[in-house]
């Protein structure tokens, strides 16, 4: 490589992080700006420590990304099974195009659509509204994450379970479950990190009681600049580094296909 | 005896029915509440109205304008994301640059669009360096300009990734061929290496040109009111003017608009 070619690398690499690491750094200012560094000082960290809304949210967060992961990998895991047994082609391909539908449309899409279908179906808007969406929209991800190990599942495996005497349940609880195992925990990762990350959804169908995390941040950053969120994100950062390095040990693990891009 | 059997075979399809039972409440039923809700005007009559509405020249030129920025953003992107993908491909760890590219994408987006309020800010460091070459202060946030940089920014991973893929599978061999051939480095590049990943190219294009209609969160953030986009107008028409009617007519055209672009950058396999 000539050196303009590491140095072009270098600047992109620099502008990627860059912004991330400002706002870090900044996030150690004793004073209230982004701009006037006056002296280190964890003073916004205490402070995001001794906010009990926050605390609440983060808490809601968390419950609501497990409960919608649960779910929707449950879900999820039926309709791959459910695409995998479908004996006509194109019964295969039907199933398939409405499963990619929620994954190719603009977050406003679905987020403006289910909430005329909450509103419509009576569902007080809150909790139950949010949680219910992202199962709904981490589902067809689980079952992008399985499909394929089961499609390589060799079907003779199935026949001699059979062959042996193993009942339908013996053979999904002891062949094929175990099986797939290793993308049925890759679906209950990305719905997990689908539901922690999504925001536009959430913001169409939660109501004025319920919030989350992202909805939040966004509040608070319409407000302006606050060093608050700043320690917020320092902290997020080292989550989300936690997550790349856990995302990057499944992806060797169940060999995925290079590795995925995360939808916006 | 016959019954037996339909009952096994009944409860053999049992398990399809959350599966199911999910495409018909949160795929179809969605769609067509959207579609329902387009004809209804603010009273909630039936009417042609929102459709009237979209085709008055205040609706056509926000769709327009929204088409424009999501354009050069997607080209920009493209300009700077194809030769990284490039470089990266040649560097000698490459799967572990790879994923140092993969964690800002990681990071939630609203940081990363906050993160920008501070660096554009009116004392901003960015202010403070164009005062230090001479230029002077400028208003940067609130801007067309900071709106198209920030969505350059937050969707070059996006580009990058695809392409870089495809450059992996791309054969050595065939480039080798080409120069053994006489081809320039030049041509190299138009003729085989660029046609070749045309599919990262456009499934990159596709997953940066459909967010960049529909990311309302950005321009509220980081445009202010200077830029609407389709997705902003959503926005607006469901939560903000409660004209859901309205709302669902953007949002027919925004599926439609999605629909062609997915065909227009269908991606399929061809072999090498």
């Amino acid at each position: 490589m000539t050196p303009w070619a590491k140095l072009f690398l270098v600047i992109i690499f620099l502008i990627l992080y860059a912004p991330i690491f400002f706002l870090i750094f900044y996030s150690f200012n004793s004073g209230e700006t982004m701009y006037d560094f006056e002296s280190f000082s964890l003073k916004w960290y205490k402070e995001l420590f001794h906010d009990t809304r926050l605390l609440i949210i983060v808490l809601n967060t968390i419950v609501l990304a497990l409960l919608a992961a649960l779910f929707s990998t449950i879900i999820g895991v039926l309709g791959a099974l459910a695409i995998y047994m479908a004996k006509r082609r194109q019964t295969k391909n039907l199933l398939l195009s409405f499963n990619n539908v929620l994954i190719v449309s603009p977050d406003v899409i679905i987020g403006a659509s289910f909430l005329i279908l909450f509103t419509m179906a009576g569902i007080k808007l809150g909790f139950s509204s949010v949680l219910l969406s992202h199962i709904a929209f981490s589902i067809p991800i689980v079952v992008l994450m399985v499909l394929p190990k089961l499609s390589e599942m060799s079907p003779s495996l199935i026949d001699a379970a059979r062959d042996l005497g193993a009942s339908s349940w013996n053979v999904m609880s002891k062949v094929i479950i175990p099986y797939i195992s290793s993308g049925i925990f890759a679906g209950f990762f990305m719905a997990l990190t689908y539901s922690l990350d999504d925001f536009a959804v959430t913001f169409f169908v939660t109501g004025n009681g319920f919030s989350t995390l992202s909805v939040e941040i966004y509040s608070l950053a319409r407000r302006g600049i606050s060093l608050n969120i700043n320690a917020l994100s320092a902290i997020l950062f080292l989550f989300t580094m936690l997550l790349v390095v856990i995302y990057y040990f499944i992806t060797q693990r169940t060999k995925l296909n290079g590795m995925g891009v995360r939808k916006r | 005896m016959m019954v037996k059997m339909m009952e096994n075979n009944f409860t053999r399809k049992l398990y399809q029915v959350p599966y199911l039972l999910w495409i018909v409440l949160f795929v179809i039923a969605p769609i067509g509440l959207v579609l329902y809700y387009s004809f209804l005007d603010i009273e909630g009559h039936f009417s042609f109205e929102n459709y009237g509405k979209f085709f008055t020249p205040v609706y056509l030129k926000m769709t327009l304008s929204s088409f424009w920025y999501a354009f050069l953003i997607t080209a920009i992107s493209l300009v700077i994301a194809y030769p990284t993908a490039l470089l990266l491909t040649k560097t000698k760890h490459k799967q572990l640059w790879l994923l140092l590219i993969i964690v800002p994408s990681w990071i939630n987006l609203l940081l990363k669009a906050y993160a920008f309020l501070g660096i554009f800010g009116t004392y901003g460091i960015a202010n403070s360096f164009l005062q230090v070459i001479g230029i002077g202060r400028q208003q940067l946030l609130f801007t067309d300009f900071s709106f198209v940089f920030v969505s350059v920014y937050i969707f070059i991973p996006f580009m990058i990734l695809p392409i870089f893929n495809s450059l992996s599978e791309l054969n050595p061999t065939l480039i080798d061929a080409a120069h053994d051939l006489g081809a320039s480095k030049w041509t190299v590049f138009r003729r085989v290496i660029f046609p070749l990943t045309i599919n990262g190219v456009k499934s990159g294009t596709q997953v940066t040109f459909i967010p960049a209609l529909s990311l309302f969160m950005l321009t509220r953030l980081i445009a202010g009111n200077r830029v609407i986009t389709l997705g902003t107008a959503i926005e607006q028409q469901f939560l903000v003017t409660q004209d859901w009617g309205m709302g669902s007519t953007i949002a027919v055209f925004l599926i439609v608009i999605m629909v062609l672009i997915m065909l227009v950058t269908n991606t399929r396999e061809r072999g090498v």
